[in-house]
């Protein structure tokens, strides 16, 4: 089998076929590591907010990981870690509970939008 | 007292030039995603300590950053045996990242009472990054050793085994050993090499890994005087950036 040759000794220690063999094997599944959703705080008293999840064999090695891919930055304060498998999440076929009938404007925040302007108005009534 | 200072700060920069070099060359490669970011960003920063360690050299007459750290020759390079080994397989990169960083942290924390006021501020400067470094290193060595299987803790095992003595390099004694001490700015290899046996025996207790008995190695001296394993590797290192990425390569790599 040839194998790619290049000046990046990192290609050649790969050993890539210089004619990869297309027929696939499809890989089984799950055989990655476990998800970590990673939630982090930008300063302290904030809430802490979800910014993405890593691979990870162990809690710690997670903690490890997001530090790197989500905290390098230096724009976090607190980092937390959870295991994907322990998020409860609503099923996707219920998301209709979101909906709200539209005759309940007061439940919205656009229906306080304009509250002064409002009160303005309605004082201007009053004294007309 | 400038020419054991200058030393000491070459023995530093050129570890943590060397060791950087050599991890980045797991960027793209390392075992999963993750461990690639993480591995390439700590060898990001050992780039980033050497920097500031040849800035402190300049300071003290001595060629400028670029010159100091690519246009010196083999002998000059005052690294450690430990550095310049190969990357081999994600074993021996993992003991050796270990080794070293463990090692590294102890001295920065030694200097930060330096009598030396930029190596006391470098070392306060880089003490979260390092501590980072080192996390990272225990918990993969607690994780391959301790919580693995038969085939990752026999890997680390003889990692561990051939990485030792190259460590053991690591500290050198130093003819400016003494001098050093008398004047406040570093407290030394020996007790230096003391801290860190206490160090990695603790984390390698955790990983069930067995530090082989010091007396029946062989430390390999000779790095921090030019004598290095490899001299092709220093003496013709070639850097080049590709892409923005940073290329490490032996230069008879140019010649096909």
């Amino acid at each position: 089998m040839q194998i790619i040759t290049s000046l990046d000794p990192r290609v050649n220690r790969a050993a890539l076929p210089e004619n990869p063999d297309t027929s696939f094997v499809p890989k089984e599944e799950l055989d990655q590591f476990k998800t970590y959703e990673v939630f982090h705080q930008p300063k302290s008293g904030a809430r802490h907010l979800h910014v993405g999840s890593v691979h990870a064999p162990t809690p710690e090695l997670a903690i490890a990981f997001a530090k790197e891919q989500y905290g390098r930055r230096g724009q976090s304060v607190s980092l937390w870690v959870v295991s994907t498998d322990d998020i409860i999440a609503l099923d996707t076929s219920d998301s209709d509970v979101f909906e709200t009938a539209t005759e309940k404007p007061y439940r919205e925040v656009n229906a306080y939008a304009n509250t002064r302007e409002k009160i303005e108005s309605f004082k201007k009534e009053q004294q007309a | 007292m400038n020419e054991a200072l200058k030393n000491l700060l070459y023995r530093m920069a050129d570890d943590e030039l060397i060791i950087g070099h050599r991890n980045s060359e797991w960027t793209g490669l390392g075992p999963i995603l993750e461990e690639d970011i993480a591995f390439s960003s700590i060898a990001q920063d050992k780039i980033v300590h050497s920097l500031a360690l040849f800035k402190i050299l300049e300071s003290l007459g001595e060629p400028e950053p670029d010159t100091s750290a690519f246009m010196r020759n083999s002998l000059q390079m005052k690294c450690c045996h430990l550095v310049e080994y190969p990357i081999g397989g994600y074993d021996f990169s993992l003991i050796r990242h270990f080794l070293f960083d463990t090692a590294e942290m102890l001295r920065y924390q030694m200097l930060e009472d330096s009598s030396y006021l930029p190596l006391s501020l470098l070392a306060k400067k880089v003490r979260g990054e390092i501590k980072y470094h080192v996390f990272h290193a225990n918990t993969w060595v607690a994780q391959l050793g301790a919580q693995g299987n038969e085939d990752s803790h026999s890997r680390m095992q003889s990692a561990l085994n051939l990485a030792f003595p190259l460590a053991l390099g690591i500290f050198e004694p130093s003819e400016f050993e003494k001098e050093l001490k008398n004047d406040g700015i570093f407290g030394g290899e020996t007790e230096l090499q003391k801290r860190w046996l206490e160090a990695i025996s603790i984390t390698l207790q955790k990983a069930t890994l067995i530090l082989p008995q010091i007396e029946t190695v062989v430390p390999s001296y000779g790095g921090r005087t030019g004598s290095h394993t490899d001299l092709r590797m220093l003496s013709l290192l070639s850097i080049t950036i590709f892409h923005g990425i940073l290329i490490v390569l032996p230069k008879q790599d140019f010649s096909h």
